[in-house]
C-alpha cells in the first residue's frame, strides 16, 4: 500500500498544480476581458441603441456588479456547468456550442488516431534506419513540411484536391445543424489531413531524436553484447525506455491540435469550437470567448498532466523514488 | 567520431572555436535557406517600389483573370478588383516586420529570464518558471485572439502579444541550455574572483548558450511568421484595406475558380519563407549538435 | 599451450576515410589467465576489447585480422552465430554499470534473460537456480527481494557486481572487462578485483582486462600488453614487465605512476600521442622518445621476442636514457612565521541542511603542502569549496593569514579573493571555451586593478612559468590538450601571486603521464613561490609525491593527520590502514 501512496501523492500534487494553473488562467482571461475598452452592452446593441435599452442589457449581463462578484459568479457558473449566456446568440452557451464541441472532438480524435501512430512509426523507423536514403528523404521533407503554417498546408490541399488540379474532395465542410460530423466523411478528409500534415513532421522528428538517444544508449549496446536477438533489443530494452517520451509526444500532439483547430476550422468552414471562437472574437461575444478559452486551456493542461503521470508510471526510476 | 576530431590537431595560430553560425554557413541547406529568405525579404520590403499599381488601385471587376481586367494586369484581379501582383508586392512587409520585431522582443526577454532562472536555481528559478508555465498553458493563437477581442487588431498589439507569448518558450530553452553551463567550473572560477552577477550572465553564460539560442530564435521566427500570417488569415489585421499575404489568402478564397493567383501567390510566398527559415534553422541545429558532440568527446 | 582466445593482425579503421584506429594487434590468452591491456585514453584499448565480441561502435569498422575463440572466428560469424557467441562464448563487463544496466528492467530479468538467450540449463528451473548461484559467486544477496530491485536501487559496487554476474552467468570461456572499477572507491574496487580474480581462476575463464591503471593491472594480471597510439608496443608476463620494462613508453608509464613508497619520484612526459590519421610512418612514440634515432622514424619496428614470452616493438629495448636528477618534492617549510598561511578552525559545513563536514581543524604554512585525502562522499570537496568561498553553508573560522574570511567569495574583499586561489578538477570545464587563454589568465589581474599592457606582460611570464609559451595567450581552450589546459588553469590561479592555492583533484581527469608532469610542476611552483598548498585528492599514492602533511577525511571528520611519511608507513587509524591496504600498488606485487 505504501508503494502506491507515493505515486498517488504525486498525482494529487500534479493535479493540484493543474487546477492552480487553470485558476490563474481563469483569472488572466477574466481580467483581460474586463479590460474591454468599450461597454459590452453598447457593443452588442450597436451605436443606435438607447440609453435605457443599454442599461437594461447591462443589468441582464450583471455588469452593474463589482468585478470580484462577476468573477466569482462566472467561475461558479463554469464549475457547476452553467457558463452563462451568449451575448450574440442570446442562448445558454452550452446549448449554443454543444454540437460544435462534438464536431471538434470528432475532428480531434480522427486526427489523433491517424497522426499519433504515424508519428511514432515514422520517428521510430527513421531512427532505426538512421542515415539511410529513406531517412534522409523523410527528414528533409518533414523539415520542409514542419515549417509550413497549417492554413498554408490546408490551402495547398484545397488547391490540389478540390479546386485546381483534381476535383475530388469538397473544399468546405457541409455538416448541418443537428447532424453528426460523421454524416459527411468525405468532408472530413481535408480538415483531418491538414491537421495530420501539420503535426506529424514536427512530432515524428521529436520521436526520432528520442528513439536515437535510446538506441545509442549503453544499455542497448550491452543487450546486443549479451546476445539478445534484435527483437528483444527493440521491444524489451529500447521500447520501455522510450515510453516516457512517447506519452509526452501524445500530449504534444493533442495540445497542438487544440490550437490547430482554430485555423483549420476557419479554413474549411467546419462548425466546431475553433470557428466559433473566431466568430465570437469578431463580434466580441465575451462569455463565449471566456468559456472556449477555458475549455481549450483545460484540454492543454489535462493532457500534459496525464502525460506526466503516465511517464512516471512507466519509468521505474521516477516511480520508485516516490515510494 | 573522436578520431576525426582529434585529427584536427592544434595549429599554432589562434583559432576561435568555430561558432554555430560559421559551421552552419558551410552547409548547403543553410545557404539555400538564406537565399530563399533573402529573395523573399527583398520582395516583401522593397517590392512596393516596383509595383505597377498602388495597393488600393482597382484594375477591374473582382476575380478576373489577366485577359478580362479593365486595366492591364499581369496576374488578374483580386477580391475588390485590386491587381493581384501589386497586392502581392505590398503584402509581405507587415508580416515580415511584425514577425521579426516580435521574435526580437521575445529573444531579449526570454534570454534574460532564462539566464537569470538558470543562474539562481532555487526560489527565483521556481517562481520564474512557474510563471512561464502559466503563459504556456494557452496556445499562442488563443492568447492572440483574447487580446484582439479586447483591444482590436492593432499592429503594435499583435507584435506585443506574439512576442510576449513567445518569451516563455525561449526562456525554457535558454534555461535548459544554461543549467548545464552553470554547473561548469569556469563559472565557479568567476565567482571565486568575485565577478558581478551581471558579468557572469553576460560573459560566462551567454556566449556558451549561443548555439541553442540561435536555433531557437530561428524556430520562433518561423513560427511567428506562420502565426502572424495566420491571424491575418483569420481576418484580424490592423487595416482591413491594406495588402497582407495572410489576409489575401482569406479574401481571395472565394475566387479560386476564376482567378487562383490571389491565393496561390501569397501561399507560395509564405510557404517558401517558412521553409527557408526552417532550412536555416536546421542548418543551425545540425551545427550546434555537431559542436556539442565534439565537446563531449574532448 | 592451451589458448582460449587469440587475436591476430587485428586492424580497425574509422568507417569513413580508412584511417586506422588500431593496427597489427596480436594477443593470446590462456584459460584462467588475466591479460591486462594498458593504455592512455585514445590509445584504442576499448576498441580492441569490443572487437573480441565482434562489435564495433558507430563510425568504426573492423577492417582486418582475426579473433578466434575456440573454433569460432568472431569477425566472420554471421548475425545469428555472432549473437549466440556473445554472452555465451565471450561476455562483456562495461565501464559504467549505471548506464549499461537497463533502467527499466529489474535485475532478475536482466540476469535471467542472458541465460534464456542461450538456452542455458535447458529449463526455467535450472536457469532460476543458476541466477541464484551466480549471485552468490559475485557475493551479492540472492533473495527475491534483492533480485526484484531496479539498477538505480543498488550502490555503484553492487551494480558492477550485477554486471559481473551477467558476464559470468553462462560460464563463458572469455570475458572482456572494460575498466570495470573506474568510479568505484578503492575499498569497493579492491573487493570487485578480488572477485574477478577468483572467478576467472576458479572457472578457467580467460580475461581481457582493459584499463589505464597500471597499479590495478600489476595486482590482477598474469600478462600485460601496453598500447600506444593504436599499437601494442610491448607485452609479456606482468611481473617481468614491471620489474624490467623493455619499451621506453612502458618505462615512462611506470615512472609516472604514483606510488606510496615515498622515495618514488613521479616523472612526467610532455606531448601527446598522435591521433588516427596523423600517425607517422615510423614508431609513433619516436616524437616523444629520448632514445629515438633516425631508424625509429623510418619504419615501425616489427614485434621481436626479447626474452621468453616478451614481445617488444622497439629497436632499442631495455636501454635507459641518462636522466637529469630531479629535486625532491619534500622541502622544509620556509621559515615558520607566527601565523599560519591558512587556518581552519572548527569548521562544519552542510549541504541543503544536511551536515557533511564536522568540526574540522587544520592549517597550512607558507611553502607547505597539506594533502586532504578522502573517498567520494567524505566531504573533502565541500570543505575545500568552503575555503575557496564557493560553498557558503558553513560555520566556524577560516583565517587567511590573520584575516577572518567571510562565508562566500562575494562577501570577501578583492584582495582576499586574489590571495586564495582555486584550481578545479576538470580542466575541460574550468576554462571558458569562448575566451582566449590570455583573457582567462589576465582576468584576476584586471580585477586586481592592473592595466591591460601590464596584465599582458604578466600573463606571458606566467605562461612560461607553467612550461607553456607566451604565444599560448592567443589560443582558445579547445586547441589545447588536457594537460595544457590544466597548466593554463594553474597559471590563472597563480598570476595574481596568491599565498594559498587550493587544488581540488586537479589530476583526476588526466592521463598518467600528464598527471605526473602536473604534479612535478606544482611541486616546483610551491617551492619557488613559497605557496601554501591544500591538495585535495582521493588518490593516496599521489600524496606521497607531493605533500608534506596529510589529513585523512572520512564521513566529514579528520580521522588521522600528520607528516606524509609517518601516515603512509605507520598509519594509526583503522580507516587509514584499510585504505592503504586496499590501494593497489605497482611496487608491491601480491604473492600468488
Amino acid at each position: 500500500m505504501s508503494k502506491n501512496r507515493g505515486v498517488l501523492l504525486f498525482i494529487a500534487r500534479r493535479l493540484a498544480l493543474g487546477i492552480f494553473t487553470m485558476f490563474v488562467v481563469s483569472l488572466v482571461v477574466f481580467t483581460a476581458t474586463q479590460l474591454l475598452p468599450s461597454d459590452p452592452a453598447q457593443a452588442i446593441l450597436g451605436r443606435n441603441a438607447t440609453a435605457t435599452s443599454i442599461a437594461a442589457l447591462r443589468e441582464k449581463l450583471g455588469l452593474q456588479h463589482t468585478a470580484f462578484y462577476q468573477y466569482t459568479h462566472w467561475l461558479k457558473g463554469i464549475v457547476s456547468g452553467d457558463p452563462g449566456v451568449s451575448f450574440n446568440a442570446q442562448q445558454p452557451i452550452l446549448d449554443y456550442i454543444g454540437d460544435r464541441v462534438v464536431n471538434s472532438l470528432f475532428l480531434l480524435v480522427l486526427a489523433s488516431v491517424i497522426s499519433i501512430p504515424l508519428s511514432l512509426w515514422l520517428g521510430g523507423y527513421t531512427a532505426r534506419k538512421r542515415d539511410s536514403t529513406f531517412d534522409n528523404v523523410t527528414s528533409n521533407s518533414m523539415l520542409a513540411l514542419a515549417s509550413l503554417p497549417e492554413f498554408v498546408v490546408g490551402i495547398i490541399l484545397v488547391l490540389l484536391f478540390s479546386v485546381r488540379v483534381w476535383h475530388v474532395l469538397p473544399a468546405v465542410s457541409t455538416i448541418g445543424i443537428g447532424q453528426g460530423p460523421w454524416s459527411d466523411m468525405k468532408g472530413m478528409i481535408l480538415p483531418t489531413a491538414t491537421l495530420v500534415i501539420g503535426a506529424v513532421p514536427y512530432i515524428s522528428r521529436i520521436v526520432r531524436a528520442s528513439m536515437i538517444e535510446v538506441l545509442e544508449s549503453d544499455y542497448v549496446e550491452m543487450a546486443r553484447l549479451k546476445g539478445a536477438p534484435e527483437k528483444v533489443v527493440l521491444w524489451r530494452h529500447a521500447l520501455p525506455n522510450a515510453l516516457g517520451p512517447v506519452f509526452q509526444v501524445i500530449a504534444l500532439n493533442i495540445a497542438y491540435f487544440a490550437a490547430g483547430v482554430i485555423v483549420v476550422e476557419a479554413l474549411f468552414n467546419y462548425p466546431g469550437i475553433g470557428l466559433t471562437l473566431r466568430d465570437s472574437v469578431r463580434v466580441r461575444d465575451i462569455p463565449v470567448i471566456q468559456f472556449l478559452v477555458m475549455v481549450l486551456a483545460a484540454v492543454y493542461v489535462m493532457t500534459n498532466l496525464a502525460a506526466d503521470v503516465a511517464t512516471v508510471l512507466v519509468t521505474p526510476r521516477l516511480r520508485t523514488r516516490m515510494q | 567520431m573522436k578520431a576525426i576530431n582529434d585529427a584536427i590537431a592544434p595549429e599554432v595560430e589562434s583559432r576561435r572555436p568555430p561558432g554555430v553560425m560559421s559551421v552552419a554557413l558551410g552547409m548547403w541547406r543553410t545557404r539555400i535557406g538564406l537565399l530563399i529568405v533573402g529573395i523573399l525579404c527583398v520582395i516583401a520590403l522593397f517590392g512596393r517600389y516596383i509595383s505597377p499599381y498602388g495597393e488600393a488601385d482597382a484594375v477591374g471587376l473582382p476575380f478576373k483573370p489577366s485577359d478580362e481586367t479593365r486595366l492591364h494586369s499581369w496576374l488578374g484581379s483580386a477580391n475588390v478588383g485590386h491587381d493581384v501582383w501589386s497586392r502581392f508586392l505590398y503584402g509581405g512587409r507587415p508580416i515580415l516586420i511584425s514577425a521579426v520585431l516580435a521574435t526580437a522582443l521575445a529573444l531579449v526577454f526570454g534570454t534574460t529570464i532564462g539566464l537569470i532562472a538558470a543562474y539562481n536555481r532555487r526560489k527565483l528559478d521556481d517562481v520564474l518558471m512557474r510563471a512561464m508555465d502559466v503563459v504556456l498553458a494557452l496556445p499562442q493563437i488563443i492568447t492572440a485572439l483574447i487580446v484582439i477581442s479586447m483591444f482590436g487588431a492593432t499592429t503594435t498589439l499583435i507584435i506585443l502579444t506574439v512576442g510576449i507569448s513567445t518569451v516563455p518558450r525561449i526562456a525554457r530553452v535558454v534555461r535548459g541550455a544554461a543549467v548545464s553551463v552553470v554547473e561548469r567550473d569556469f563559472v565557479a572560477a568567476a565567482e571565486s574572483l568575485g565577478e558581478s552577477r551581471f558579468r557572469i550572465l553576460q560573459s560566462e553564460l551567454l556566449p556558451n548558450v549561443s548555439g541553442p539560442l540561435l536555433v531557437e530564435a530561428n524556430l520562433r521566427l518561423t513560427f511567428s511568421i506562420g502565426l502572424i500570417a495566420g491571424i491575418a488569415f483569420l481576418g484580424f489585421t490592423a487595416d482591413p484595406g491594406a495588402a497582407n499575404w495572410g489576409l489575401m489568402i482569406n479574401e481571395n478564397r472565394k475566387g479560386l475558380l476564376p482567378n487562383h493567383w490571389g491565393v496561390t501567390l501569397p501561399v507560395i510566398a509564405i510557404a517558401l519563407l517558412t521553409i527557408g527559415t526552417g532550412l536555416i534553422g536546421d542548418g543551425l541545429s545540425r551545427a550546434a549538435a555537431g559542436i556539442d558532440r565534439s565537446k563531449g568527446d574532448a | 599451450m592451451d589458448v582460449a582466445v587469440s587475436i591476430s593482425n587485428l586492424r580497425i579503421e574509422v568507417a569513413y576515410g580508412g584511417a586506422d584506429i588500431v593496427d597489427g594487434i596480436n594477443l593470446t590468452i590462456a584459460p584462467g589467465e588475466v591479460l591486462g591491456l594498458v593504455g592512455e585514453s585514445g590509445s584504442g584499448k576499448t576498441t580492441v576489447g569490443l572487437a573480441v565480441l565482434g562489435h564495433a561502435r558507430r563510425g568504426v569498422k573492423l577492417a582486418g585480422g582475426e579473433v578466434t575463440i575456440g573454433d569460432a572466428s568472431m569477425l566472420s560469424l554471421g548475425d545469428v552465430a555472432l549473437r549466440h557467441a556473445r554472452g555465451k562464448l565471450v561476455s562483456y563487463v562495461p565501464q559504467d554499470p549505471s548506464t549499461a544496466l537497463n533502467p527499466a528492467l529489474r535485475i532478475h530479468k536482466q540476469l535471467i534473460e542472458v541465460l534464456e538467450f542461450h538456452n542455458f540449463g535447458g529449463s526455467d528451473a535450472a536457469r532460476k537456480a543458476r541466477v541464484i548461484e551466480v549471485m552468490s559467486e559475485v557475493l551479492l544477496p540472492s533473495t527475491p527481494e534483492f533480485l526484484r530491485r531496479y539498477p538505480h536501487q543498488l550502490s555503484g559496487g553492487q551494480q558492477q557486481r550485477v554486471g559481473l554476474a551477467m558476464a559470468f552467468a553462462c560460464r563463458p570461456s572469455v570475458i572482456v572487462l572494460d575498466e570495470p572499477t573506474t568510479g568505484l572507491d578503492v575499498s569497493t574496487q579492491a573487493h570487485v578485483l578480488t572477485t574477478i580474480r577468483e572467478l576467472c581462476h576458479a572457472h578457467r575463464v580467460a580475461a581481457l582486462y582493459v584499463t589505464h591503471d597500471l597499479a590495478v593491472v600489476a595486482n590482477l594480471a598474469d600478462k600485460v600488453a601496453v598500447m600506444y597510439a593504436g599499437r601494442i608496443v610491448e607485452q609479456g608476463p606482468a611481473q617481468e614487465l614491471f620489474d624490467d620494462p623493455a619499451h621506453p613508453y612502458t618505462r615512462h608509464l611506470i615512472a609516472a605512476a604514483p606510488d606510496m613508497s615515498t622515495d618514488h619520484e613521479m616523472v612526467g612526459l610532455s606531448g601527446r600521442a598522435p591521433a588516427p590519421g596523423r600517425r607517422p610512418v615510423g614508431c609513433a612514440f619516436a616524437l616523444r622518445c629520448e632514445l629515438a634515432v633516425d631508424a625509429c622514424r623510418a619504419e615501425f619496428p616489427a614485434e621481436t621476442e626479447v626474452a621468453p614470452g616478451r614481445l617488444v616493438r622497439c629497436i632499442r629495448p631495455f636501454e635507459v636514457p641518462q636522466r637529469t636528477q630531479h629535486m625532491s618534492a619534500h622541502s622544509a617549510p620556509i621559515a615558520a612565521s607566527a601565523t599560519h598561511a591558512l587556518l581552519v578552525r572548527d569548521v562544519c559545513a552542510s549541504y541543503t541542511r544536511h551536515q557533511v563536514v564536522h568540526n574540522i581543524d587544520l592549517h597550512v604554512d607558507r611553502g607547505e603542502c597539506l594533502a586532504l585525502v578522502g573517498e567520494s562522499g567524505s566531504g573533502k570537496t565541500t570543505l575545500s569549496r568552503s575555503i575557496g568561498g564557493l560553498h557558503r553553508e558553513w560555520t566556524g573560522e577560516i583565517l587567511l593569514g590573520s584575516e577572518r574570511l567571510a562565508q562566500s567569495a562575494r562577501d570577501r574583499t578583492t584582495a582576499q579573493r586574489l590571495r586564495i586561489q582555486y584550481v578545479f578538477q576538470n580542466p575541460y570545464s574550468s576554462l571558458q571555451p569562448r575566451r582566449t587563454v590570455g583573457e582567462s589568465v589576465a582576468r584576476p589581474l584586471i580585477i586586481g586593478g592592473s592595466s591591460k599592457t601590464d596584465a599582458a606582460r604578466k600573463v606571458g611570464e606566467m605562461l612560461e612559468r607553467v612550461a607553456l609559451t607566451a604565444s599560448y595567450a592567443n589560443r582558445f581552450p579547445d586547441q589545447l590538450s588536457g594537460g595544457e589546459r590544466q597548466r593554463v588553469a594553474i597559471a590563472r590561479a597563480l598570476v595574481s601571486r596568491p599565498e594559498v592555492l587550493v587544488c581540488d583533484e586537479v589530476t583526476s581527469a588526466l592521463d598518467v603521464l600528464v598527471q605526473a608532469s602536473i604534479v612535478e610542476l606544482l611541486g616546483e611552483l610551491r617551492r619557488d613561490l613559497g605557496l601554501a598548498m591544500l591538495f585535495v585528492t582521493h588518490n593516496l599514492p599521489l600524496v606521497a609525491s607531493i605533500a608534506d602533511q596529510v589529513a585523512v577525511l572520512a564521513d566529514g571528520k579528520i580521522v588521522e593527520s600528520g607528516p606524509t611519511e609517518r601516515v603512509l608507513r605507520f598509519p594509526e587509524a583503522e580507516y587509514t590502514k584499510r585504505l592503504i591496504a586496499d590501494t593497489p600498488q605497482i611496487s608491491e606485487l601480491p604473492e600468488r
